[in-house]
């Protein structure tokens, strides 16, 4: 055992600093993350995150559950991206396994992800106007995400934790109204983007409190593990959808906006036009549907449709054997890395050749971006730490897992 | 899509930017080497390992700049017990690699790669919370997850997955 002290504390200079505790409760710190900030006035000289008021252990969880079992969990992960933590371990699995996804399911995904995108930033961004006093903003955001979450939950049942993708496809045929339905929002977004834009893009108290403040260098971002859009609107030009393709984005035109300041400016700039590319994937996406099944070939591992079940032997006693005793995935190990809202979400799934993952780790990208906050704040002053951490959009789910 | 068999060839995988860095500039480090999934997996001799990051990180026709992640897997019983896993991209040249060390039960330690990237910072912290190894030279090595008085490692296979009761 080794040997620890108590909760952490700065040798703070007592004469001239003071420490101030901002959380764990604190409205604007997302959830439960606690900051100790060593102040000067209101200058702020040290930051610190003390993270783990989350911690749940879904890692540990992941190893006493068979294979399917493990998707469910993923969806607790990060609240606001279900899906891509479904994706995202879904393709891991299949990569272990050497399992091929009919087109159909790889576009059903591919749709469900952005609108998850969607969902996702538009979380962030009202909630981000919220911290800095837009409170419009907030409830026009809002609006829209409800029908996000209505498109979630005519697929899947449930409007946050979906739980839709399944090792081998999806988890059931999408209704028969759905694609209409996502077109009809498609046609609407982004006009809503426009009227979001309208509010904050030119607007001066906005512009006053984000513009030059939490500046982060290009190198910074990479040193400190920065991924997504807090890694995009320092300049460096890096998409895991566009450099490193998972299921079929190299089918889909989209651009990779990238801004070049670093700051909170630059990053509402790159998320907002993160939404309308998103939008254009979800139009490409309904355009260009495949037909066909939505599950994999591989009756030992994708459980047998209901009514196959009920009408064959063979399927019957599948989906027996799948249900009690999971299926064996080959011995191995995988990194699979998807673009999340928030940066390079990675699941590293190790397999010993038996029906539970022998280990899951999930790589969060708020984790990452979170040791950035320091290198944005020091120096600057208490009001900005709350436009830097709606900045960096972090999601306490992810960060403690 | 067919799995592939897995090399472990050293000299089948001298094309890929991480062996040739390695073979030119620091030929003992590599233990053994093993390409699966598409994934290069190289095993670093443990004193080695910050001067191979170090090294991966400033090669020039690939630097791979990026570290992704940090964690652990245990093999209890079996010996060497703890592998620890790096993951790194290089953002220029789209490349993986994966890096391990392996680690024995007794007093698990490596050196911290924290002054190669900061990002390791709080991914060596969980490691360390969630396995109790120890990385020599990190600046803040105190629990990340747990809270400060907990006892044992939870993510040890020996560690009962309803905790101790």
């Amino acid at each position: 055992m080794p040997e620890l002290t108590a909760t952490p504390v700065f040798d703070a200079d007592q004469d001239r600093t003071m420490i101030l505790n901002m959380g764990p409760q604190h409205p604007s710190t997302h959830g439960v993350l606690r900051l100790m900030l060593e102040i000067d006035g209101e200058t702020v000289v040290r930051i610190m995150p003390d993270i783990g008021y989350l911690h749940t252990g879904i890692e540990k969880t992941c190893e006493a559950k068979f294979y399917q079992q493990v998707v469910p969990l993923t969806d607790r992960i990060d609240y606001l991206c279900p899906l891509t933590n479904n994706l995202c371990y879904c393709l891991a699995v299949e990569k272990l396994l050497g399992l091929e996804i009919p087109p159909k399911a790889q576009w059903l995904r591919v749709l469900l992800n952005e609108l998850t995108r969607i969902n996702s930033h538009l979380v962030w961004l009202g909630t981000h106007a919220l911290d800095i006093g837009a409170m419009t903003v907030f409830l026009y955001c809002f609006r829209e995400r409800e029908d996000v979450l209505r498109l979630f939950e005519a697929v899947s049942g449930q409007r946050m934790m979906t739980s839709y993708f399944r090792i081998g496809g999806l988890a059931l045929e999408p209704p028969l109204d759905f694609l209409d339905r996502v077109r009809d929002f498609a046609r609407r977004f982004p006009a809503k983007i426009d009227e979001y834009e309208n509010l904050l893009t030119a607007n001066p108290i906005w512009k006053m409190r984000t513009k030059g403040v939490a500046r982060l260098t290009a190198e910074d971002a990479v040193a400190l593990g920065a991924s997504g859009p807090t890694l995009r609107a320092s300049g460096v030009d890096f998409d895991l959808r566009r450099d490193l393709p998972y299921s079929s984005y190299d089918k889909f035109k989209f651009e990779v906006p990238v801004a070049q300041d670093g700051d909170v400016f630059a990053r509402y700039l790159c998320r907002v036009r993160e939404l309308r590319e998103s939008s254009k994937i979800v139009d490409q996406a309904l355009e260009g549907m495949p037909e066909g099944p939505i599950k994999a070939e591989a009756p030992k591992v994708v459980l047998p449709d209901r009514e196959k079940m009920k009408t064959q032997m063979e399927a019957l006693i599948y989906h027996f054997k799948i249900i009690t005793e999971g299926f064996s995935v080959p011995a191995g190990e995988v990194y699979q890395a998807v673009e999340s809202p928030r940066g390079e979400m990675g699941y590293y799934v190790v397999s010993d050749g038996t029906a539970k993952p022998y280990r899951v780790h999930m790589r969060a990208a708020c984790l990452a971006n979170l040791q950035t906050l320091p290198a944005m704040c020091e120096g600057r002053l208490i009001a900005d730490v709350v436009a830097a951490i709606g900045s960096i959009d972090i999601v306490l789910g992810e960060i403690d897992r | 899509m067919s799995l592939k068999p897995t090399i472990t060839d050293l000299e089948q995988l001298k094309e890929h930017p991480a062996v040739a860095c390695l073979q030119e500039n620091s030929p003992g480090a590599i233990e053994a080497a093993s390409f699966a999934h598409d994934e290069l997996t190289l095993y670093i001799v443990c004193s080695s390992i910050r001067k191979t990051c170090a090294l991966l990180r400033d090669h020039p026709p690939c630097p791979f700049n990026f570290l992704s992640d940090v964690t652990c897997v245990d093999w209890y019983p079996a010996e060497p017990r703890f592998e620890v896993i790096y993951h790194l991209l290089s953002i220029r040249q789209k490349e993986r690699v994966r890096l391990k060390v392996r680690l024995g039960d007794e007093a698990p330690a490596l050196d911290s790669v924290t002054p190669v990237w900061p990002a390791a910072n709080f991914f060596e912290r969980e490691v360390f919370d969630l396995f109790g190894i120890r990385f020599l030279g990190h600046p803040y090595l105190r629990r990340i997850q747990m809270p400060d008085d907990w006892e044992g490692h939870p993510l040890r296979k020996d560690y009962p997955v309803e905790g101790y009761r």
